[in-house]
């Protein structure tokens, strides 16, 4: 078990990772999610040991690793952009961290062929990584890191690099690949789709610090402020008396704001709240509104299934998806981890 | 048409100047080696080739710059590391010190290695005139060459290529051999060809710490010139040289011209660890190697029968005493001053044509062509060793057509020439990387082609150009190979003096040529200080 306490990181006076504590339970898959510059990736480099704590401990299964140098953690680490060895090839890359620890030729031969196999790119011992696709090349640099077994995967926005249907795909593989070899990993990404995709348990980063740390359906669930609620993919977080229409609407009895999916308000003909149409768009999904609502103000809301779409300048009413929303605590009474 | 006779009449002078001081002597050398009484005789210069002595020289001058190749990147690399990856105190100021030997010219490092060895506490080695002093020498000469090159490369390097091996299990000596070199591998290269060139030109280390016993291609020539008065020996050792050094700066350029592709990022020095004290200690020996033999050339000149007094300085403005030697220090140091003068702004005006002439768009095919063997011509100078040149200047410029043998200007059009492909390297890469579209949005504002070269090349060019000029200057001040062939008895810089001082007996004149050399090297490291604040991005990159 990977467990960090009160670890911070300084470069000069700047304070990059500011008392951060997490645990990480073996076989689990942990996202830290936050945007650029927030920290994450150098508590990646941290827990990898190519950063020093200025205070604080990185310690794996009780032992402290201050004094360990990165080669000697058993750790391994996946870069956003792979950095594959240029002059090896697919084969020689995946070897690596084998012919490194000595193992026969016969077994690194077998263990090749199996990873690649793993990550799908069986038959691409040969090539040489400047002749992949960004996709392959990521999965290799997987095989790669997964070659020894580490004790902790560590990756750093593993896919953020790729285009966005590639990202979808990989995500899906990356997780069952992980699952199924029964990895630990910490995974750092920007990318709430990526952590959701690919995580069990996510902790929410800002400014250095950790804001939100859980499971996955619980941050999702009760995002701690209207920050963190619209990093995880909510856009729109709504507050005050347009809080408490809606919530109300909804036949939620709980004060606080209100984090909205796009979703979350359906055009039904008894819904409880009315509005006029502003615009509609067809999308392959559904149809979507912007409709305003008297006390509310201009919310997205979407047909449900067998609704025309209504032009612009007609009511509709609306019922709420208690589902595709979240209560947010109001903004200072907030419990730091709820 | 109008665009091809502007580009013919910018050539015009370099064609002109490079025609006379370069193809003319060269022929001339060719000429002495290969036709004989009239006739085209190829094998009297083969006889040449496979003298005894000859055939040992030519073995000697390439097993000692391999050796000293094989040293300068053994210390270098561990040096570029520590100098350019690592946390150090006062890492500014010691690469400044790795600097300081690249720019002294050759006869003082001989010199400095030369007193060292004579030194009481390494004179029981023996190693005074043996070759282990040269290749030190020469070690001393180039480390510079790949702290700089390596160091460069190393500092720019992607560390995430490392920490990514590391991460998988490496060990710092495994990321440094698999992931490291590899990266770097283009600029070891580039630097070991660089520098065994170097080793196997070098003249005038081998000339003062070989003396008649060890002598490179280069000396031989010389000695040949000098003392036997062989010239159709020498001719041929000249074309042998023309033709190694032509091959090896082709190597060395295809080298340089595919170089890794490396991410130009700075890299926050890193802490030291224990896993750097074997590059620590190598480092610290390149140092020692370094360090010493200045301290020692120093301290050599400070004493006179064994206590100090400036008593060897304040003889400069006195002559020698021998024949040999009727002018004083001082009365070389401002011929060597003036000649450099004159040397640089010759060195600056072809050169700066020449960058001007290769970097320039062409528009048609035919402006294409012309321009592409201009440059081909202009490239041929790179291919002769200073002593070559210096050589075919002294067999050739003597008699008409063109008779130079007494005229002011020969040293300093030679020194020119030696120092032309520097300014040419410097000027060529800031010239190119100008926008052409800068000159036309120039154009387009109503501004003249003068105006323009003024407002767009010159505002980015004349930082290059003044470093340039110290360069050609500083080269000039120490150049020896050249000069010794042509400097006129009375007429001495103070590099051939110095030498001369060194061939003269008595202690007095030594101690002489040891103060001289310690006023040369403060000289040339002044001009180089200079240069080095100028902060121009490559230059020096060899």
């Amino acid at each position: 078990m990977l467990s960090l306490t009160s670890v911070r990181v300084t470069y000069g006076h700047a304070v990059a990772v500011d008392d951060v504590s997490l645990e990480l339970a073996e076989g689990q898959v942990l996202a830290v999610l936050g945007p650029s510059g927030c920290g994450k990736s150098t508590l990646l480099r941290a827990v990898a040991g190519l950063e020093r704590l200025s205070a604080g401990t990185v310690s794996y299964d009780g032992s402290d690793l201050a004094g360990v140098p990165t080669h000697k953690r058993g750790f391994a680490l996946m870069f956003q952009d792979g950095q594959l060895f240029g002059h090896r090839s697919v084969g020689d890359n995946v070897a690596y961290p084998l012919r490194i620890r000595r193992r026969s030729r016969t077994e690194i031969a077998q263990r090749v062929e199996e990873l690649l196999e793993l990550v799908g790119l069986a038959g691409f011992a040969e090539r040489v990584p400047a002749t992949l696709s960004g996709g392959e090349r990521q999965r290799v640099a997987l095989a790669r890191a997964l070659a020894v077994e580490p004790r902790l995967l560590l990756l750093d926005e593993p896919l953020s690099a790729l285009d966005k249907s590639l990202r979808e795909r990989l995500a899906l593989d990356l997780r069952e690949i992980l699952t199924r070899a029964g990895t630990t990993a910490l995974l750092v990404t920007h990318d709430h789709e990526e952590a959701f995709a690919v995580a069990d348990r996510m902790a929410l980063m800002r400014a250095g610090q950790l804001v939100q740390d859980g499971a996955l359906v619980d941050v999702w669930e009760h995002p701690v402020d209207a920050e963190a609620a619209k990093f995880l993919g909510y856009p729109t977080v709504l507050s005050g008396d347009a809080a408490r229409v809606v919530l109300r609407a909804a036949g939620i009895d709980s004060a606080g704001q209100v984090a909205m999916r796009r979703s979350a308000l359906q055009v039904r003909e008894d819904g409880p709240l009315t509005g006029a149409v502003l615009s509609s768009r067809v999308t392959p999904d559904a149809v979507r509104l912007e409709v305003d609502v008297p006390g509310v103000g201009v919310v997205a809301a979407v047909t449900s299934d067998g609704v025309g779409a209504p032009s612009p300048g007609a009511d509709v009413h609306l019922g709420v998806d208690r589902d595709r929303l979240a209560v947010v605590p109001d903004a200072g009474s907030s419990p730091r981890f709820p | 048409m109008k665009r091809l006779l502007t580009l013919l009449g910018l050539a015009f002078l370099p064609v002109l100047v490079l025609g006379v001081f370069f193809v003319l002597p060269v022929s001339g050398m060719l000429g002495e080696g290969l036709w004989s009484s009239g006739r085209f005789a190829p094998g009297a210069a083969w006889e040449v080739l496979q003298r005894p002595r000859v055939l040992r020289v030519l073995w000697f001058t390439v097993w000692v710059a391999s050796a000293a190749t094989a040293v300068t990147l053994l210390l270098g690399i561990p040096t570029a590391y520590a100098l350019h990856r690592l946390r150090i105190p006062g890492r500014g100021a010691l690469r400044a010190a790795f600097l300081v030997p690249f720019v002294l010219p050759t006869i003082v490092v001989g010199i400095a290695f030369e007193q060292l060895v004579r030194s009481p506490a390494l004179e029981p080695l023996g190693l005074d005139g043996s070759p282990v002093t040269i290749i030190a020498a020469m070690v001393f000469f180039n480390l510079a060459v790949v702290v700089r090159t390596v160091g460069s490369a190393w500092e720019a390097l992607d560390p995430r290529p490392g920490e990514a091996a590391a991460a998988l299990g490496a060990s710092p000596w495994q990321v440094f051999t698999t992931a490291t070199l590899p990266a770097l591998r283009g600029s070891i290269v580039s630097a070991a060809s660089v520098v065994f060139l170097f080793c196997s030109t070098a003249f005038g280390v081998v000339l003062v710490l070989g003396g008649l016993r060890y002598a490179t291609v280069e000396t031989e020539i010389y000695l040949l010139t000098t003392n036997l008065y062989d010239l159709p020996g020498a001719a041929a050792l000249c074309i042998l040289q023309l033709v190694v050094v032509t091959v090896l700066l082709a190597l060395a350029h295809r080298t340089r011209s595919a170089p890794a592709p490396v991410a130009r990022r700075r890299v926050a020095p890193t802490r030291v660890t224990a896993y750097d004290v074997p590059a620590l200690l190598l480092a610290a020996l390149g140092l020692l190697l370094v360090a010493v033999p200045i301290g020692t050339l120093v301290a050599g000149a400070l004493r006179v029968d064994g206590s100090w007094s400036l008593a060897n300085f304040r003889a400069l403005d006195t002559v020698g005493t021998d024949s040999l030697v009727d002018v004083s220090v001082t009365q070389a140091l401002l011929n060597s001053l003036r000649t450099a003068v004159d040397a640089t702004w010759i060195s600056l005006l072809i050169g700066g044509l020449v960058a001007v002439i290769v970097t320039r768009r062409s528009h048609s095919p035919a402006e294409h062509r012309l321009r592409g063997l201009l440059d081909g011509f202009f490239m041929l100078p790179l291919g002769v060793s200073a002593v070559t040149l210096g050589f075919g200047f002294m067999i050739t410029l003597d008699h008409p057509p063109v008779d130079l043998r007494d005229s002011p200007m020969l040293v300093p059009m030679a020194q020119a020439l030696v120092a032309m492909p520097l300014v040419v390297r410097t000027l060529v890469p800031v010239l190119a990387g100008i926008d052409d579209r800068q000159r036309q949005a120039a154009y387009s504002l109503g501004a003249s082609p003068l105006r323009a070269l003024v407002t767009v090349d010159l505002a980015v060019v004349w930082k290059p150009l003044l470093a340039a000029a110290g360069f050609a200057f500083a080269i000039s001040l120490g150049e020896f190979g050249a000069t010794s062939f042509l400097a006129r008895i009375d007429h001495p810089t103070l590099p051939v003096l110095i030498y001369r001082l060194l061939g003269s007996p008595g202690q007095h004149n030594y101690g002489m040529a040891l103060a001289a050399s310690v006023v040369l090297a403060l000289a040339t490291a002044a001009v180089m200080f200079l240069v080095e604040r100028l902060r121009v991005p490559g230059v020096g990159g060899f």
